[in-house]
């Protein structure tokens, strides 16, 4: 164990939860603006009741993803200070459009909703909480263009050492970064949609009151839609991947030499002939390279070293994404079918939703850890190596300090946050108005 | 270009300082000046709105360093490890308890979090930046130090501006108290820097302490945020020759090409962003009542 190992494991693990809360931001900001402006077309008083219960608790939520979100910006400094002087020419610059394009927006706009609802005009008011939103999906492009660029990096040329950007157009249109928004931004809707549909779940088998059905089939409509576009940006990933990330592509199915009409590995031993050749290139007798021949090749090309990324985790992560995305998908496009024209929710069906909660939020972490582990041993494919992006000046023991602090808090604001989103989604949206306890009087302090 | 760059970027810290230095010095002293529940949530709810927009100055600010001299990002964040790791553990703390202290049914808790979340930061930011410019142990405790007391008589200040009944009168002492602290802290700080506008900081500072004196809430506000100016100002001149330790802006800076590119995105962008957070001011420019009995 080094300070690169200590740094990597605090990279993935303040990641991986940083973005247990992001998809949840980014997808129902936008449901809650659409309840919003429901209640603003109709004047049905369901809406606004809708509007505060799932408003407070996207906000229990955000607060987390913003915490949690400056982390990262911050770490790419203080551990991989390497990496950050090589890309920061090319990598900075969409970090520096997020901030100001989309966070400037998201948290004033975010402030001003939640303060606002008693001071502003209820036009400008509804104005602020989609602008907010419309921030969030905003910055996810800019960092997903960012991270796009690490796995293929174009627009820009090595000189002294270090990434100069030649093309900020190339990055912002880099055809990773195309295929990778709409296909994480899907999936932030499938997480944002099975939440909805988890908690109205939980209340259809309490109650009858008919708003959490409309509730449950906006989102069902939400999650069905939304993986239809996850499922065909992920179909432009894999042929993305086959010419672009070859050895990810590789790993992810266990090949390990180059095979015409390559099968598709559903598990170890069940495989599918053809069917890997025609994801990759909709030709099933297309040739796909194995690892153990790309490591040969980009040994030729980059000198000694093993370029094969941690295969196990890259073959199984891709199984669960895959396997538990399209579960959630698939049980939202049955249920829409249930419960067409008026149909009542069956209680096995308001049972499974609460399913809808934790599958795809497993989806898109393993999605995460399929995207990033195969890309090892590189930090930018082709051009930098993680071994030699970390921050030389960085000892061991100050990762371990800093590693086991995040940890423990982390891990204590996720029991808290868990504790918070149960109690708030248990009270339920009943009520009118907040509870007249003199405690909460103040609305503004209540959003 | 790389002059322009680095005027952006102290131009974006100074703003952080002076907008989150009030919501830091609010957060320390809203148990001490509030009192009881009505009187702390009067406090916090004076930046309630405007904190989270305020911390996007820090994230701006530390993009732009990213974007525009990488190696002086990367320098200073991996050198000052530890405090930067506490920095952000303190902003995490804090921005989940001002979020969550209206959710939960004791923000006892959450109080705790934004005591400590505020005065953290607020330290340790005098703390790196006294040791970036002087360097050695003591100076980054005196640089803390003073910046902590400046943050608490800004927010102090801040609050008087900004609220009514008994928690104004108790802000004006906390503002006094915390000026008695800013001024002998400055007079070692600032000093120690002896260019103009690390004086003309000290002589605003005194200045904030007497008008609070005078219950001149308004100007002594417009003078705590001129010293942390000024003081912001008397550093980027020390760094401006020398980043870091042994490295020049131009050795940091990034290529011509997108200096060039974010300069129109920001001449673009940053004039939106002045204005709209300049309506939110303006949205909740009354002042803050203790809530009503209904």
């Amino acid at each position: 164990m080094d300070a690169l190992d200590l740094a990597r494991w605090q990279f993935g693990v303040t990641t991986v939860y940083h973005f247990l809360f992001v998809p949840l931001t980014i997808g129902l900001g936008i449901f809650v603006a659409g309840l919003q402006t429901a209640w603003h077309r109709t004047g049905k008083e369901h809406y606004l009741r809708l509007t505060k219960f799932f408003g407070k608790l996207f906000l229990i939520n955000f607060a987390m993803g913003v915490v949690t979100g400056i982390v990262q910006e911050f770490q790419f400094g203080m551990n991989w200070s390497e990496y950050s002087t090589f890309v920061g020419d090319v990598f900075g610059a969409p970090l520096a459009m997020e901030a100001l394009l989309a966070f400037f927006m998201e948290s004033t706009f975010l402030g001003l909703w939640i303060f606002g609802w008693e001071r502003l005009p209820k036009r400008v008011h509804l104005a602020c909480i989609w602008a907010a939103a419309i921030g969030s999906n905003l910055s996810a492009y800019f960092i997903l263009a960012a991270n796009a660029w690490m796995k293929h990096p174009v627009g820009y040329e090595v000189v002294d050492g270090k990434a100069r950007m030649t093309d900020l157009w190339a990055v912002l249109t880099n055809s990773t970064a195309l295929a990778q928004v709409p296909h994480v931004i899907g999936a932030a809707f499938i997480v944002a949609g099975g939440f909805v549909l988890a908690v109205c779940g939980y209340w259809m088998l309490r109650t009858r009151a008919p708003m959490w059905r409309g509730a449950a089939r906006a989102a069902l409509v939400m999650t069905a839609i939304a993986g239809a576009v996850v499922a065909g940006t992920g179909d432009s990933s894999a042929r993305l991947m086959y010419e672009q990330q070859p050895m990810k592509l590789a790993a992810a199915e266990g090949l390990e030499h180059d095979t015409a009409s390559a099968p598709f590995s559903v598990a170890p031993g069940i495989e599918i002939p053809g069917v890997l050749s025609f994801l990759s290139t909709h030709d099933p007798k297309a040739v796909v390279q194995g690892t153990e021949d790309l490591q040969r090749r980009f040994e030729r090309r980059f000198g000694p070293g093993d370029y094969r990324p941690d295969q196990p985790v890259v073959f199984w992560s891709f199984r669960v994404m895959i396997g538990f995305g399209l579960a959630t998908v698939g049980l939202s496009v049955l249920g829409l079918w249930l419960t067409r024209r008026r149909r009542p929710f069956p209680e096995p069906l308001s049972r499974a939703l609460l399913l809808a909660l934790p599958l795809p939020l497993l989806a898109v972490i393993a999605g995460w850890l399929l995207s990033e582990i195969g890309r090892q041993p590189w930090t930018v494919a082709g051009e930098l190596l993680t071994a030699s992006s970390v921050s030389p000046g960085v000892s061991l023991a100050e990762v371990a300090t800093s590693l086991t602090v995040f940890t423990l808090l982390y891990g204590g604001l996720a029991v808290a946050e868990a504790v918070l989103l149960t109690r708030h989604v248990r009270k339920g949206a009943e009520e009118p108005e907040p509870a007249p306890e003199p405690e909460r009087l103040e609305p503004s302090l209540m959003y | 270009m790389i002059d322009l760059w680095f005027v952006i970027i102290a131009f974006l810290w100074t703003g952080y300082f002076v907008l989150e230095g009030f919501d830091f010095g609010v957060g320390m002293l809203a148990p001490l000046v509030g009192r009881d529940p009505a009187g702390r949530r009067q406090s916090l709810q004076t930046i309630g709105p405007v904190w989270d927009g305020n911390e996007v100055w820090l994230i701006t600010a530390v993009g732009a360093m990213f974007a525009a001299f990488p190696a002086w990002y990367a320098g200073l964040f991996s050198t000052y490890y530890l405090p930067v790791a506490l920095v952000l553990v303190g902003l995490i703390v804090r921005g989940v308890g001002l979020e969550w202290r209206g959710k939960v049914t004791d923000p006892r808790w959450c109080d705790l979090g934004i005591v400590v979340g505020s005065a953290l930061p607020a330290f340790l930011w005098g703390a790196i930046f006294a040791g970036l410019v002087f360097g050695g142990l003591p100076a980054a405790l005196v640089g803390g130090a003073f910046s902590l007391a400046v943050c608490a008589l800004h927010g102090a200040v801040f609050l008087a501006l900004r609220t009514t009944g008994p928690v104004r009168r108790r802000a004006r002492a906390a503002a006094l108290t915390a000026g008695a602290v800013a001024v002998p802290a400055g007079a070692l700080a600032l000093s120690a820097l002896g260019t103009f506008p690390a004086l003309a900081a000290m002589a605003a500072l005194a200045a904030a302490t007497a008008l609070s004196w005078r219950r001149r809430e308004g100007w002594a506000f417009a003078a705590t945020a001129g010293a942390i100016v000024l003081t912001s100002l008397a550093v980027f001149m020390e760094l401006r020759g020398r980043p870091l330790p042994g490295l020049t802006l131009a050795e940091a800076a990034s290529g011509a090409y997108t200096l060039t590119v974010l300069s129109w995105i920001g001449l673009i962008t940053l004039p939106f962003v002045l204005v709209y957070q300049g309506w939110t001011y303006w949205v909740f420019r009354r002042r803050v009542r203790s809530a009503p009995v209904a």
